[in-house]
């Protein structure tokens, strides 16, 4: 199965570091994200076990967590994931209707990923941009004061940049 | 204009790195706390300033850091909280993304008041970018001297680290965060032993909000008692709040807590009035969790003073009639909106947030989003709105950690300011699908308030 490159071991090894001795199960929260981000994107029997090995805990442990926080994928999701906030202030700026159109543009409800694997759209709660809503986190970053107009280049510029990429 | 302590340089350009950030007057707090105080000299001047918990909760901060178990031998440990994540909050984001330093010196002073050796930013897990911006401050202000062993001859050691949480509310319930922080779900501890006892690994920790501790370095800069002055009554210091909603200008805002809420909403300044020219219906002033108020209670108490912007001006009158300062997340609802809606926007994000540790909790926020879906698509009954009352009473005060409470308050205070509200969804299911209620009587006849003048 796969595994940590040396340089994503050297940061888990880093990571568990700053904890005090036999407190290593600290660093379960970061390298799960660590290992979603080089594992396809999400967290399979096979990587949560992985990373339990590797932390010198349970499996169950690392399920547990894994199951509980809402950033992990735990089936496979689409190169780009469009995670649109829904909460009240972004609501009151019309998020309900940014919501419609990204389902009418890629052609899916939420939660689904299209066809080509390209995209997969969620709908999450506060993100912490309600001041310039509507928003959506696309991988590491914030997209805010979304228009359709945005929307659209968003999609094109994604669109570009798996062409690239390739 | 209002005094500015933790903005004031939020503007100057490259104020994000070090260099900047040192020649505008930076790390002062940090010389002066190591060089010339002890650290319990350091924890009565935070005791002088009155300064409050910026998180919501409002507890005084100094007294929080005096309640900290010093048992010999066993290490202690501050942990930064920014799990921003109450609906209607950013600003902590913001003081993260644009002055970053500005933490990091007050997390090094608060660290050397409380003996922490090492510790810990918790920060929400979709904050990813910061994380970058936070660890660069870090690794300057190390490379400078200002972390690491034996800081300005001083004897005290200190390295911070930046912990990424996963997307969770919950984790910003301090015990949740410390549990999470050691590598588990978020799910609040029993209290007590209080974190101050037993925190984190066990020890003595203090959680403070990251706007908290940001406000430790004026404290040292111009001393406890100065701060002190600023503000009103138990309100000292100035506060962040961030507007958002339906207004001309949302942003995030450092106010000294002297300003009135009208003004606050209409003046140039601050919101720069409702957008598009519309009224005023409602406000939730701090954070999802607080009561919403109608327009009329929003800028007049019940005894008809002017609402002020500060903790006693803002609860005044209690939940009947008042909300709470909490995080500073000052949403704001126009005429055209609906509370049903945004009511059930709010249970549903509970209902996501729950841990599912404790009954009420766990299954009234799923029944408080069901029975406010069918009253929002016109498939409630009357009986409803007394259904949804009585699960909200019988979660407030029933669950180990605050976000019972939080679920409960909102929904309670919709049914409670906009009942008339509900029951046209309930009575008039068909038009509830076309058309908003508008203001109801309770907000009208609001004349338009004009800007007060500068």
């Amino acid at each position: 199965m796969a595994q940590f490159s040396a340089e994503k071991l050297a940061k888990v090894n880093e990571i568990i570091a700053r904890y005090p001795q036999g407190k290593q199960k600290s660093a379960l929260i970061p390298v799960l994200h660590i290992a979603q981000e080089e594992f396809g994107g999400w967290l399979s029997a096979e990587t949560m076990d992985y990373v339990a090995s590797i932390l010198k805990i349970e499996p169950i442990e690392v399920y547990e967590v894994a199951t509980f926080y809402s950033m992990y994928n735990l089936k496979p999701v689409g190169k780009y994931v469009f995670e649109v906030c829904q909460t009240g202030p972004c609501m009151l700026n019309g998020s309900d209707d940014i919501i419609e159109y990204i389902k009418s543009k890629l052609g899916i409800k939420v939660g689904e990923t299209t066809a080509d694997g390209l995209f997969t759209l969620k709908t999450v709660e506060c993100l912490g941009a309600c001041g310039y809503a509507p928003m959506m986190q696309i991988g590491k970053h914030y997209r805010e004061h979304l228009t359709k107009q945005k929307v659209d280049a968003i999609i094109d510029e994604c669109e570009r940049n798996a062409v690239t990429n390739n | 204009m209002g005094k500015k302590l933790l903005l004031e340089k939020a503007h100057v350009p490259g104020i994000r790195n070090y260099d900047v950030y040192r020649r505008e007057g930076g790390y002062r707090a940090v010389e002066k706390a190591l060089k010339t105080m002890s650290p319990d000299q350091v924890t009565e001047e935070v005791k002088k300033s009155g300064l409050r918990g910026r998180g919501g909760a409002g507890f005084p901060a100094g007294m929080k850091w005096s309640f900290l178990a010093k048992p010999e031998g066993v290490p202690r440990y501050l942990v930064c909280n920014a799990d921003e994540s109450e609906p209607g909050t950013f600003k902590d984001r913001y003081l993260m993304e644009f002055i970053p330093h500005l933490l990091v010196e007050g997390l090094i002073v608060a660290s050397y008041a409380l003996g922490s050796n090492r510790t810990f930013i918790y920060i929400r897990g979709e904050y990813a970018w910061i994380v970058d911006i936070l660890e660069q401050a870090i690794a300057e202000a190390k490379n400078n001297g200002w972390l690491g062993k034996n800081i300005l001859g001083s004897g005290f050691d200190c390295e911070i680290y930046v912990q990424r949480g996963a997307g969770a509310y919950i984790c910003g319930e301090e015990t949740a965060l410390i549990e999470s922080l050691e590598g588990k779900r978020g799910n609040p501890r029993i209290k007590p032993p209080f974190p101050a006892v037993k925190g984190l690994w066990d020890c003595p920790t203090v959680v403070n909000n990251v706007e908290t501790i940001a406000a430790v370095v004026p404290i040292m800069n111009i001393t406890g008692e100065e701060y002190a002055k600023i503000g009103v009554g138990k309100s000292t210091g100035t506060k962040l709040i961030s507007a958002c909603g339906n207004i001309n200008k949302p942003g995030v805002y450092e106010i000294d807590m002297t300003i009135s809420v009208e003004e606050f909403i209409y003046s140039e300044e601050y919101c720069g009035g409702i957008a598009q020219g519309k009224r005023l219906k409602a406000c939730i002033p701090g954070g999802s969790s607080v009561p919403i108020l109608p327009a009329n209670l929003l800028l007049k108490t019940a005894k008809g003073e002017n609402r002020m912007m500060n903790y006693e001006s803002l609860s005044d009158g209690g939940f009947a009639t008042g909300t709470m300062m909490g995080s500073g997340g000052f949403i704001v609802l126009d005429e055209d909106q609906c509370v049903v809606r945004h009511t059930l926007t709010l249970a549903r994000f509970y209902r996501h947030e729950s841990c599912g540790q404790c009954s009420p909790c766990r299954e009234g926020t799923g029944w408080m989003e069901k029975i406010l879906k069918n009253i929002e698509y016109g498939k409630g009954k009357k009986s409803d709105i007394d259904l949804l009352w009585d699960i909200q009473r019988k979660i407030e005060g029933n669950t180990i950690c605050p976000l019972g409470d939080a679920a409960a308050w909102p929904v309670a205070a919709a049914i409670r300011h906009f009942r008339d509200e509900f029951e046209w969804h309930v009575q008039y299911p068909n038009a509830a699908q076309n058309r908003n209620y508008g203001l109801a009587h309770y907000a009208d006849p609001l004349p338009v308030v004009a800007a007060p003048k500068a």
